[in-house]
């Protein structure tokens, strides 16, 4: 099921230089997963993990609204979030890599990165299990009286899970400054959602009285302008707001699930018609905000960035073993 | 609090005389108010917990003294509200999240464990989660089996939280200021049966650690180790005890998680028997933990092998006819302390 997309706000024009910013932070989250499939296919990274191909435009255009100290939760498909709202690539890829350099010094691997400087109150593998978590941010925010908001990113999968409606009622009861992010990537794992979710997704928020909205996830500037609006009421003390951002996970549930017996290709070619990226390139260059050579340079740039992150991880030491049981316990 | 000869501290009597005697749910909404006083990032969450002041009536008095604003009545969303609860520790809070009954907490499972739990550890020791989460633990009340069980074993079971269990007023203030000034989650289990109960709590603060065993009665023959309102069994059960000429010890360790396995150990070396009294399932439950604990400290000072009794391993039946046969009393204590101190274990 995709949400019919709600038409265009207004948008709200981000100068080129900030345009450039959010594309670089795209390229960086594109660039940064084929990395670590790469990382993946030539075993030189424990366990499996869960690519945010496709689905760039979100995280980018959501996180470019936010401040350094609003908070946002993240997802088992999570290194998007963490790269948009503003980690490095250093230690991102130290910690898929296992070692005591990386955000969570090697006990998080991909699926549990956090970084409190960034606003990141963590990663989670359990599907749904950090709406409660940003819900709760939420509630600090307003006890503490700052102007703060926390986004909870979550997949259509979490619609599945009670602990979400529970969070949103309480958002609502409370005008909590969380935003609920619905990336409507169309499946939970294997399975495809008109089989999981019934009725309206966004008529599950709306039922709660909360702002609720469904969006165009492949426009990075209706994803971002919508993000505004709903941010900064949230700000104002407006209350909660709930967006499906309907989008395609271009890749497979994870780097091992390669097959995808569960969709078929010709459905991944017209989503891929539709790649984030090539939208908001086209758009920079038939604007006349950026020439190709500048794009290139961009990704050119993020290449070697990666490249110096990889190397930079790859060279990192592993935790010493009297790091295993520090931490259970502040 | 007095100091026993060999080190261990010891808690007033729980009847002493001349001090001012409170409830154990007065205590409670002591420490809670205490702290909430002290620190302005102490809040409450729960159902009921404000206008109605708790179904058992424990925070009466919050609501006014602190507004709503910090005592916060929740709708029935056991899950949402634990994972408020969380949420708003990370981001600096110290939330007390108010779950009705013991049994509910099976509803606040992932919040607890694999969020709360895992949080601190994960973030490689970034984040940190300074919840409380109370609760309540104990069959007798004729509420039948979802609203009487004893859960406290599942969380002892889990690395990353602590778990506390007051048995007297003293201890439950006590360990409910140390709970909210710890940067851990902290699960408290209150019995029910206990609220009404009376003990001597002085006027002036103070708090207790986390992961320190009280020495509850002193004695030589055998030490009984009792959690909650089975120490009052167990105190019960210490006195029959002594008018057939077995001397009991009986040590509380207030907290299975941490636990104070020094003193249980110590104090199992010197009776030379140890005899384990809880009111969780016996099966898999924090009776076979600490008999292990004290099998693995003291089995070469033991004259008989560690005893341990458990509630029956069925649901809490709702006839009264029925329920007192699942939870232990003094004469089942009395019994097995007799045959433990006869040999004939």
């Amino acid at each position: 099921m995709s949400e019919k997309n709600d038409s265009n706000p207004n948008e709200t024009e981000l100068d080129t230089e900030h345009w450039l910013q959010a594309y670089e932070q795209m390229v960086k989250i594109r660039t940064f997963e084929e990395t670590a499939n790469d990382l993946y296919t030539s075993a030189r990274m424990p366990g499996i993990t869960h690519l945010y191909i496709g689905e760039e435009a979100i995280a980018v255009g959501i996180c470019e609204a936010l401040r350094q100290d609003d908070y946002i939760t993240s997802t088992h498909r999570g290194h998007g979030h963490c790269l948009a709202k503003g980690a490095d690539l250093d230690r991102m890829f130290a910690e898929l890599l296992g070692k005591e350099a990386g955000y969570c010094r090697g006990k998080g691997g991909s699926m549990h990165i956090a970084d409190q400087e960034t606003g990141n109150l963590g990663a989670n593998g359990i599907v749904g299990g950090s709406a409660g978590i940003a819900t709760g941010a939420g509630m600090s925010i307003k006890l503490r009286g700052t102007d703060q908001v926390s986004v909870c990113f979550f997949g259509d999968g979490a619609l599945g899970q009670g602990l979400l409606y529970e969070s949103m009622n309480m958002a609502q009861l409370w005008k909590l400054p969380v935003i609920y992010v619905c990336e409507n990537n169309q499946y939970g794992e294997y399975t495809h959602n008109s089989k999981t979710a019934a009725g309206s997704m966004v008529g599950r928020a709306s039922g709660f009285g909360v702002h609720a909205q469904a969006i165009d996830g492949q426009d990075i500037r209706t994803v971002h302008a919508t993000a505004r609006l709903v941010i900064e009421r949230a700000r104002k003390g407006g209350g909660p707001a709930f967006l499906v951002c309907n989008t395609y996970r271009f890749r497979g549930h994870h780097v091992g699930d390669i097959d995808r017996p569960y969709r078929t290709r010709e459905e991944e070619a017209e989503w891929a018609k539709r790649d984030p990226l090539t939208l908001l390139e086209d758009w920079l260059l038939k604007s006349e905000q950026a020439e190709k050579q500048v794009l290139e340079r961009i990704q050119q740039e993020v290449k070697t960035a990666v490249d110096d992150a990889v190397a930079f991880a790859e060279e990192a030491s592993f935790p010493s073993e009297s790091e295993v049981d520090r931490h259970v316990y502040a | 609090m007095s100091t026993l000869e060999n080190g261990t501290r010891c808690s007033p009597a729980i009847h002493a005389p001349g001090e001012r005697q409170i409830t154990f749910g007065q205590a409670i909404r002591e420490a809670i108010a205490e702290e909430m006083a002290r620190d302005e990032n102490v809040f409450v969450i729960g159902e009921d917990v404000a206008e109605a002041g708790s179904v058992f009536k424990v925070l009466v008095g919050l609501l006014d003294e602190f507004g709503p604003e910090r005592v916060i009545d929740s709708p029935i969303s056991e899950a949402g509200i634990a994972g408020i609860g969380v949420g708003a520790a990370i981001t600096g809070m110290r939330p007390i999240v108010d779950i009705m009954f013991g049994d509910f907490t099976t509803l606040v499972m992932d919040q607890l464990v694999n969020q709360a739990a895992k949080t601190h550890y994960m973030s490689g020791g970034k984040l940190t989660v300074p919840m409380v989460l109370r609760t309540t633990l104990g069959a007798s009340r004729r509420s039948a089996a979802q609203h009487s069980q004893s859960l406290h074993a599942l969380f002892s079971h889990i690395p990353g939280l602590k778990v506390a269990l007051p048995a007297t007023p003293y201890d439950a203030k006590g360990l409910m200021k140390t709970a909210i000034r710890d940067d851990n989650p902290v699960v408290i289990f209150e019995d029910k049966m206990l609220y009404q109960e009376k003990g001597p709590v002085p006027e002036e603060e103070y708090t207790l650690p986390l992961g320190q065993a009280d020495v509850k009665r002193t004695g030589e023959d055998i030490t009984i180790i009792a959690t909650s309102s089975m120490v009052y069994v167990g105190l019960e059960a210490a006195d029959k005890l002594a008018s057939i000429g077995i001397s009991a010890e009986l040590i509380d360790p207030r907290t299975t998680n941490p636990l104070d396995s020094d003193t249980l150990i110590q104090s199992a070396k010197k009776t030379s028997r140890a005899l384990v009294l809880d009111e969780g399932y016996r099966q898999y439950g924090v009776t076979g933990e600490i008999a292990s604990v004290i099998a693995d400290g003291a089995f070469y000072y033991l004259d008989a092998p560690v005893k341990r009794i458990g509630a029956m391993n069925v649901p809490v039946p709702f006839s009264p006819a029925m329920e007192d046969l699942t939870i232990p009393d003094a004469d089942d204590v009395v019994e097995t302390a007799k045959a433990m101190c006869a040999g004939d274990s």
